[in-house]
């Protein structure tokens, strides 16, 4: 296996990041509002699954509760962000009516959001660096379904209302060129970018290595040199951190963060787009996230034409249903996931083949 | 690692995409300038967000049905100002999240005028914001939280019930003119609900009056702790700040620990059917002598009430009829009045102004309250009672302002014109 030469690759790697980020932020002149915000919505689920699919990929470790692990990154983005936004009202107008007067908070709140996921995180990946499979994934499962209870403990979350994120504003120069959903997709675009460059990087060095030789074989990996308890906490607090950035992009998006937004449906939706784009590949989280953002969208959209009580009945189940299928219909036609029909590279090729060994391996189990 | 050759490749197609992207550049998100949205010659469409789905749906569903009735009524006897009203109902099962993404879907795609009855509290406030943001107009919220009454911030946004500080004074107080010693206990959601029936209360009884304050969330699945804190308290009235599935619970926890205090339930979860669907026949009996507070007509003594039933045969299959029947018709008679109020061509600006004004009647228990420093309409709530298996009011009705709750005579609306507002 390649690692990544880190001074000519990582000049690459920007390189290429850049292009599509630049791709990425021109294709929002080209979608109206409201697909603006439904493309800046799974830009922030694509930094989650990005970082889940690393994961289970790489590491082996299941989550199913990376929804918390943003929901810590919303949580930690809106208080501080409206911490600062205050701070800001409160030393002046001048000060805050500028382009600081967004920008800081922003900038602030992302720090908040990375020491909120990561902390979290850190306490979790200690944990899993001693849990195996089901036990892991039943501790984060946990996770989830004590989220709402946890809102309404700890004071200042304020329960099943939310707490509100302050509003980022199209800055004056851009005003009479876009709208806020695009200029919110931007924002998303960018902080997504953000979070998983870093993932690609890591995937493609030395610490990708060490994952997947933990994942492989720990006794192996531990001869080698490699601390397995070290790998599994480290891969799981990147991972969280690129969680915590999907928070923080709903929370810009939608200016709220709830526990109802991050339930435990919307979970197991995560762990869906990473298995359905194919476990490990971050081209295949891109469309696993596309995926779950549209579906329950086209979904609705079908039902419309249902008299009101059938598509009423259907509505939120039919979804579910659907997501089943596809992951069934996937798994059976590639099970590498959609990311085999995204045009192969010689570097995936390696992890592809690694993925079907690791897949089928999980299978006999 | 990658080759040359297919960097280049993937900077040409970012190149061609880019000026794609160029090309298109004042195409589609750009904003501009339209008219009317959602006002066509022949028809107004609006929108709303309700919980058909998810743990409020047993409680609120009949609502948007019972609105949409009415507006059927309406348009079969020729619309307002000629236009028919169409009503698009979105789902977002109580759930916030879901109801961004449903207003957006609203307000971006359906083009809607208006956002008319947005059921909820957390789930509104999530796109109150937004909907500020774009001027729409965000007519009659389905919630008593005072979140709605800021015209400086949200000069768009207009509640609809009577705020729940209002219904909490008026509440407390009657527990006081009933029973001079009275030990009043409060049973709340832990959100602007409960903060606002609590503040009601206190309001009424003074600062540190009430025995004990118990909170429970809607996630919670019983109320057992909190009622035991409350018999334990001594509490001979309690005044709950709940939805009609944890009123039903209260009251039949309390029941099985034989315990029967007075129950003075805010209108939000004091629906009499609707309750006794959740006890069952066994249960139901426990109901008997709870009190409430309501601002419409909700008696079968009333000639809308008579209206109301009429509509709901004709024009929503004849559902049972219930409280969420009068108020989602009452909802849409106060659209109606407002759209008609709004002139011949109507405008964002033109409804918001015209609800400012203060000519809008309504069909509640006093006239409307709405001006351009209030955003509350029903200000006077009247007291009902449940005696021997129905809910009907009492002649006691009483005013909070400030000071307190003071009691008053209702003033009720009259009917006219076979409740379609006229239009000159």
């Amino acid at each position: 296996m390649r690692t990544l030469d880190l001074r000519s690759g990582g000049a690459k790697l920007l390189l290429r990041a850049g292009l599509l980020t630049l791709l990425a932020l021109g294709a929002t002149f080209l979608l109206d509002p409201y697909r603006n915000y439904q493309l800046a919505t799974s830009a922030g689920v694509f930094a989650a699954v990005a970082g889940l699919t690393l994961l289970v990929g790489l590491t082996g470790q299941l989550s199913l509760g990376h929804a918390v692990l943003m929901a810590a990154g919303g949580y930690g983005y809106a208080l501080t962000a409206t911490w600062v936004a205050d701070a800001l009202a409160g030393a002046g107008g001048e000060v805050a009516d500028g382009v600081v007067g967004w920008l800081l908070p922003l900038l602030a709140g992302v720090v908040g959001a990375l020491v909120a996921s990561g902390a979290l995180g850190l306490l979790l990946g200690l944990a899993a660096a001693r849990l195996r499979g089901p036990y892991l994934a039943g501790l984060t499962l946990a996770l989830v379904i004590a989220l709402p209870s946890a809102a309404s403990t700890i004071p200042g979350l304020a329960g099943a209302q939310g707490i509100s994120a302050p509003f980022v504003p199209v800055p004056d120069a851009l005003a009479a060129l876009i709208a806020v959903e695009q200029w919110h997709a931007w924002l998303a675009i960018l902080v997504t970018a953000c979070a998983v460059t870093p993932l690609v990087a890591l995937r493609a060095g030395r610490a990708g290595l060490r994952m997947r030789a933990v994942h492989d074989d720990e006794t192996a990996a531990r001869l080698a040199g490699v601390d397995p308890g070290r790998v599994k906490a480290g891969a799981f607090v990147i991972s969280s951190l690129a969680a915590g950035l999907g928070g923080v992009v709903l929370a810009i998006v939608t200016q709220q963060v709830s526990p109802g937004a991050y339930g435990l449906g919307f979970s197991l939706l995560l762990v869906v787009a990473a298995v359905v784009g194919g476990l490990g590949s971050l081209g295949g989280a891109a469309i696993g996230a596309v995926l779950v953002t549209l579906l329950p969208w086209v979904v609705d959209q079908a039902t419309a034409g249902l008299p009101a009580d059938l598509g009423h009945r259907l509505q939120g189940n039919l979804e579910i249903v659907l997501f089943g299928v596809v992951v069934i219909v996937v798994t059976v036609l590639w099970p590498g996931g959609l990311s085999r029909l995204l045009p192969t590279k010689k570097l995936s090729q390696n992890t592809q083949l690694f993925q079907n060994t690791s897949l089928s391996q999980n299978t006999e189990r | 690692m990658r080759t040359t050759r297919s960097t280049a490749r993937s900077t040409a197609i970012a190149a061609t995409m880019g000026l794609a992207a160029a090309t298109a550049l004042s195409a589609c998100s750009t904003p501009a300038a339209a008219e009317v949205p959602g006002v066509t010659d022949d028809k107004v469409v609006i929108g709303t967000h309700q919980p058909l789905t998810g743990p409020a749906a047993a409680g609120f569903a009949s609502i948007s049905a019972a609105t949409a009735a009415y507006f059927e009524y309406v348009n079969a006897n020729g619309g307002i100002h000629g236009r028919e009203i169409e009503y698009i109902v979105k789902d977002d099962g109580y759930n916030p999240a879901n109801t961004q993404t449903v207003v957006r879907e609203l307000v971006q795609e359906d083009e809607v005028f208006a956002i008319v009855n947005g059921l909820g509290t957390p789930t509104h406030s999530s796109v109150l914001d937004y909907l500020d943001q774009n001027g729409v107009p965000d007519l009659f919220v389905a919630s008593g939280s005072l979140t709605w009454n800021q015209p400086d911030e949200y000069p768009n946004t207009f509640g609809f019930n009577a705020d729940y500080v209002t219904e909490g004074a008026a509440l407390a107080q009657h527990a006081l003119d009933t029973d001079p010693d009275a030990v009043v206990c409060v049973l709340g959601q832990d959100d602007d609900f409960g903060a606002g029936i609590l503040q009601g209360v206190e309001l009424a009884l003074g600062d540190g009056e009430v025995a004990t304050n118990q909170t429970y969330s809607t996630a919670d699945q019983d109320v057992t702790a909190q009622l035991g804190a409350m018999k334990e308290a001594g509490c001979t009235h309690n005044v709950l700040g709940t939805i009609n599935g944890f009123t039903a619970l209260a009251v039949g926890t309390a029941a099985q620990m034989e315990w029967f205090p007075k129950w003075h339930v805010s209108s939000s979860g004091a629906d009499y059917p609707t309750l006794a669907e959740y006890l069952g026949e066994e249960g139901t009996p426990a109901l008997e002598g709870l009190v409430s507070v309501n601002y419409l007509p909700n008696s079968p003594s009333s000639e809308w009430y008579e209206l109301f039933s009429q509509i709901n045969e004709e024009y929503n299959d004849g559902a049972p009829y219930t409280g969420n029947t009068t108020f989602g018709m009452s909802v849409g008679y106060q659209f109606a009045e407002a759209l008609a109020a709004a002139g011949e061509n109507p405008t964002r600006e033109s409804i918001v102004a015209a609800v400012e004004s203060g000519d809008l009647g309504g069909n509640g228990i006093a006239p409307l309250t709405y001006s351009a420093d209030d955003h509350f309409g029903h200000r006077t709530v009247r007291i009902a009672v449940v005696a021997d298996g129905a809910q009907d009011f009492t002649d006691s009705a009483y005013e909070v302002s400030d000071a307190g709750a003071t009691a008053v005579e209702p003033e009720q609306a009259p009917l006219e014109n076979e409740g379609i507002p006229a239009t000159e």
